[in-house]
């Protein structure tokens, strides 16, 4: 009995050991990756990335305007694009579809996309967007984009807007006001920092994605605000100029790279910060 | 307080993402730029032509490095003003799909590698011998093959790592079309295109590609072009040509392969540099073609002409100085000539 | 909860107060326009999917028509010169990246999730909990570039151990033959693996977070270790999520582009060894798309994007159906 007792142990111990080891090696992982993006990163911090465009190969010049412009550009697109789309079906899925079936079958095949690979949305871009119209562009890469924002922002829309409480709406229907109104003036209002918190959280999904728009949205080595042609963006820069054998390019991408943790980083954290004032007013 | 001002900044931002988003839907397609894609073996030239053209006559030339068979699918497609392909393309291919094509200027490609301690030009090879690299057959530096070769190095008992393209690429239809020459074998079981079926190595995206995985890999060998070669300071490979004498690639090697060949009378200015005869000629010699589509608007291909005319006129002293060879006069008059009878239009 | 239940939905405007015997004209009252707007919005998000692979499928025709199915997906031919295609060696390679990143994601996964929900002390639990979801947030090409220009260099000082050691061992020894390179299949996997951790242990979490507190007790007071709860009594309880989990890492892992493209080597020839390049769907499309010469190359590409999609979804189908299952047990949102 006691040879039971005393194998039971070693194994918790051994086992507590492990799992600990196991939460050492993934937080090993992100330190190291961290710390690498801030060794080779800061370094190729200049005031010219933002003041000029990206420079051609064998040169000593720094430059990344044209790829800020451009990522500001397929962002902002992307979100006029997915966040009247993702807010308008979590709407619907709160205030209108409820638990039914049909809603239930929307929840669950949005579910689905949350996880889709960004390249199968790429793909699909070209085939709807670029082939048609010939060539590539900014168009297509912002609506590879809003198909990956999507599916977060109704998730989050849809689970903010349950949580407004019923006496709230149930004020402003006795006040006279149509269905729409209510939504729009009182649920939604009420629900806004959930509801934002979803946009972050999506735009920083989108942030940094580089698969999509390797077909879409292309690369443009000169200023360009033309979304109807190929642009320049910060995610395939970095996938050009990190391959390279030239030393500016490479101190480049991991600059850019840089820039887009931080800006990641930043993007959660702030929606982190507005998550936890929802769940305190719940 | 805190979160009117968050939502203040946030409104405030997205109002500025909506204006630059207006001036990007108000801005209509750029007259003053001439898109190409295509080859990264002529990349540094018609980046650095591009450079200067730009600052005296304002126009851009926006050239994205995709590969040969990128610039030949795009010019096809019509997505871009020309496509450039280390590949000349067939005239019965040419003409079937309504294009020209002209040369640019003349280079090389050598074999760069990563080996510590064995200094840039001191490792000789020879085209059986890299043929044999890359089919997997040879698969140490100290395979007597190499050895024999380098009767004074002293070579490491180190696998090698072979590094090719990944991508469609002229460069590689150059550097396969000398191996056809070179070895039977080659010839038989891989042939000789933009894109093969590799038997061995790791596989690079361009021409940077290549030279990126070379500069990281100890015991690596990929083909590059010279001018990259300068460009990133690597190793590169003397040969034994066809001579049998052992070269380097120097710029006069290449223009020596060049001018073995008659450019004016070829249909479509299609020649192949590599092997040519001449005690000095480099081996893996190459060119660039440019590409044009024959019903594209009058005006997009003339700003095409006028720009490679430039070059020609212009740019040969830039050309030099990364070891890109210059056509002879006779040849680019022979283009001139070309553009007014294959178009209707000349410049 | 909701008492908008009952108010909401229904036009509460005058309009319904007018008597029901006349025809109505068609009237677009701000309810009906918004209602519709809704559900329009709702039908797309519903219909994206199918769109995806419809459109797809479509593009794919053409090669399609040309190998057939079964003959693409047992070629190993992936030839542009000759213009003949097959899909073999870049489905083996996406499943095997996949597989080493399953076999390395999900037990350090686990491991994460039993310590900060069993075993970390209170003041541990949340830092650590941010640090693994940081993970996530990570793109992906940073974890490429990392992965070339750190890591690999790294692990080409290990990879002459591992296959000393393993490639001795008989039978599996061919699996860990080959220069030491650093990029690879291998390097593919644990790159992978990472990116994983952080989508695998927050699920496992917030599952484990649900089982019901008596449970626990009851089992602590008949004595069972830490250990033995979590594996015997948490586990077993939340199962059918945790499996749902491992599939939703699996499709991450499938899917994931940039950061194999950069480690994987690009080789488009089936190799035996882990430690050699290879190639997975995704590299070789992010690789040789926009170069394709032919009609017939682009919609091969295409072709192969297709057999990700259907391989993705079934595993993203079982994820979310395992998960919500859990969901549904306990009556809380999925």
């Amino acid at each position: 009995m006691r040879g039971v007792l005393a194998r039971r142990r070693a194994v918790d111990v051994v086992s507590k050991i492990l799992m600990a080891t196991a939460t050492v090696i993934g937080v090993f992982f992100l330190c190291w990756i961290i710390w690498a993006t801030l060794k080779y990163g800061i370094p190729g911090m200049h005031w010219d990335l933002f003041t000029k465009d990206t420079p051609p190969p064998g040169t000593d010049q720094f430059g990344l305007r044209n790829a800020f412009v451009g990522s500001l550009l397929l962002l902002g697109l992307s979100m006029a694009i997915g966040v009247p789309i993702g807010l308008m079906a979590g709407t619907w899925l709160a205030e209108y579809g409820f638990r039914s079936r049909t809603a239930e079958t929307v929840r669950f095949l949005n579910d689905i996309m949350l996880s889709a690979p960004s390249i199968e949305i790429g793909l699909f871009a070209y085939a709807a967007v670029v082939a048609p119209m010939g060539h590539f562009s900014g168009l297509a890469g912002s609506v590879a984009l809003a198909i990956l924002m999507i599916p977060i922002i109704v998730r989050t829309t849809d689970e903010m807007l349950s949580l407004v409480g019923g006496d709230v709406r149930e004020a402003a229907i006795a006040l006279g006001a149509p269905a729409w109104v209510v939504i729009t003036k009182v649920t939604w209002k009420a629900a806004r920092a959930g509801i934002l918190t979803g946009v972050l959280i999506g735009l920083a999904r989108i942030t940094g994605e580089t698969a999509p728009l390797l077909f879409t949205a292309l690369n443009n080595q000169y200023f360009s605000a033309n979304m109807f042609r190929p642009i320049a963006n910060i995610p395939v820069v970095i996938f050009q100029f990190a391959l390279s054998p030239y030393t500016n390019w490479q101190q480049m991408a991991w600059a850019a790279a840089f820039i887009t943790v931080l800006f990641v980083l930043v993007l959660s954290l702030v929606a982190r910060w507005f998550l936890g004032k929802v769940q305190v007013a719940k | 307080m805190k979160k009117s001002l968050l939502f203040v900044s946030l409104a405030l931002s997205l109002a500025i993402a909506a204006s630059v988003l207006a001036l990007a839907v108000v801005s209509s397609a750029d007259e003053s730029t001439i898109t190409g894609a295509g080859s990264t073996w002529v990349y540094p030239l018609v980046a650095k032509w591009s450079a200067t053209y730009q600052t005296q006559t304002g126009i851009k030339v926006n050239y994205q490095s995709i590969g040969s068979g990128g610039g030949i699918a795009q010019i096809k497609a019509g997505t871009v003003a020309f496509g450039a392909s280390d590949m000349p393309l067939k005239p019965e291919d040419l003409k079937a799909a309504g294009l020209i094509q002209f040369p640019t200027a003349v280079a090389g490609a050598a074999m760069s590698y990563n080996l510590p301690g064995i200094e840039s030009g001191k490792l000789i090879l020879s085209g059986q011998v890299i043929a044999d690299i890359y089919l997997g057959k040879v698969k140490k530096w100290d395979d007597p093959a190499i050895t024999k070769l380098n009767p004074g190095l002293k070579l490491p008992d180190m696998d090698i790592t072979v590094v090719h393209r990944s991508d469609g690429s002229g460069t590689t239809f150059t550097f396969t079309n000398y191996l056809t020459k070179v070895s039977p074998e080659w010839k038989e079981k891989v042939g000789s295109n933009t894109s093969v079926a590799w038997p061995v190595g790791v596989g690079g995206k361009g021409s940077e590609g290549i030279a990126s995985y070379v500069q990281r890999i100890p015991g690596s060998i990929g083909y590059v072009e010279y001018a990259y070669i300068l460009e990133t300071h690597g190793s590169y490979a003397r040969m034994i040509n066809g001579a049998g004498k052992v070269v380097s690639p120097t710029l006069q090697g290449f223009q020596d392969a060049s001018a073995h060949v008659d450019w004016a009378k070829a249909q479509d200015f299609y020649v192949i540099l590599t092997d040519q005869p001449g005690a000095d000629t480099w081996p893996i010699s190459g060119c660039t073609w440019q590409i044009l589509r024959k019903n594209a608007p009058k005006e997009a291909n003339i700003a095409v002409m006028k720009f490679f005319d430039w070059g020609f006129e212009h740019g040969q002293q830039m050309a030099k100085s990364i070891s890109f060879g210059p056509l002879p006069p006779s040849t680019v008059k022979a283009i001139q000539s070309y553009w007014k009878t294959e178009l209707g239009y000349g410049i | 909860m909701n008492g908008s239940d009952v108010v909401v939905g229904i036009d509460t405007g005058p309009a319904s107060e007018e008597p029901r015997a006349a025809a109505k004209p068609l009237r677009l009252s701000g309810d009906s326009v918004f209602h519709g707007a809704a559900m329009f919005a709702a039908f797309v998000a519903a219909t994206t999917l199918f769109g995806t692979v419809i459109a797809i499928a479509y593009d794919s025709r053409l090669s399609i028509h040309a190998f057939g199915i079964w003959g693409f997906l047992k070629s190993s031919e992936w030839n542009p010169v000759t213009q003949t295609f097959g899909a073999f060696p870049f489905i083996i390679g996406t499943l095997v990246s996949s597989t080493i990143a399953m076999v390395l994601g999900v037990p350090v996964s686990f491991g994460i999730a039993v310590f900060i929900v069993e075993i970390a002390p209170e003041w541990i639990k949340k830092p650590v909990a941010g640090a693994i979801e940081l993970l996530a947030a990570i793109p992906s090409i940073v974890y490429g570039l990392w992965g070339l220009v750190v890591f690999a260099p790294v692990f080409a000082q290990i990879e002459p151990w591992i296959s000393h050691s393993f490639g001795a061992i008989p039978g599996i020894g061919a699996l860990f033959q080959g220069p030491p390179m650093g990029i690879g299949m291998l390097t593919a996997g644990i790159v992978l693996a990472i990116m994983v951790l952080p989508y695998i242990s927050s699920i496992m979490r917030d599952v484990f977070l649900v089982v019901p507190a008596s449970l626990r007790e009851s089992a602590y007071a008949l004595g069972a270790t830490t250990w033995e709860v979590a594996w015997d009594v948490v586990l077993p309880y939340t199962r059918s999520a945790v499996i749902g989990g491992i599939f939703l890492g699996l499709g991450r892992a499938l899917g994931e582009t940039m950061a194999v493209t950069f480690v994987i080597g690009n080789s488009n020839v089936l190799s035996s060894s882990l430690l050699m390049p290879g190639a997975t769907i995704p590299s070789v499309l992010a690789n040789e798309f926009t170069e394709a010469t032919t009609k017939l190359y682009v919609s091969s590409l295409i072709y192969l994007g297709l057999i990700l999609i259907a391989v993705t979804l079934a595993v993203r189908f079982l994820a979310v159906l395992l998960i919500r299952h859990l969901g549904r047990r306990e009556g809380a949102a999925a």
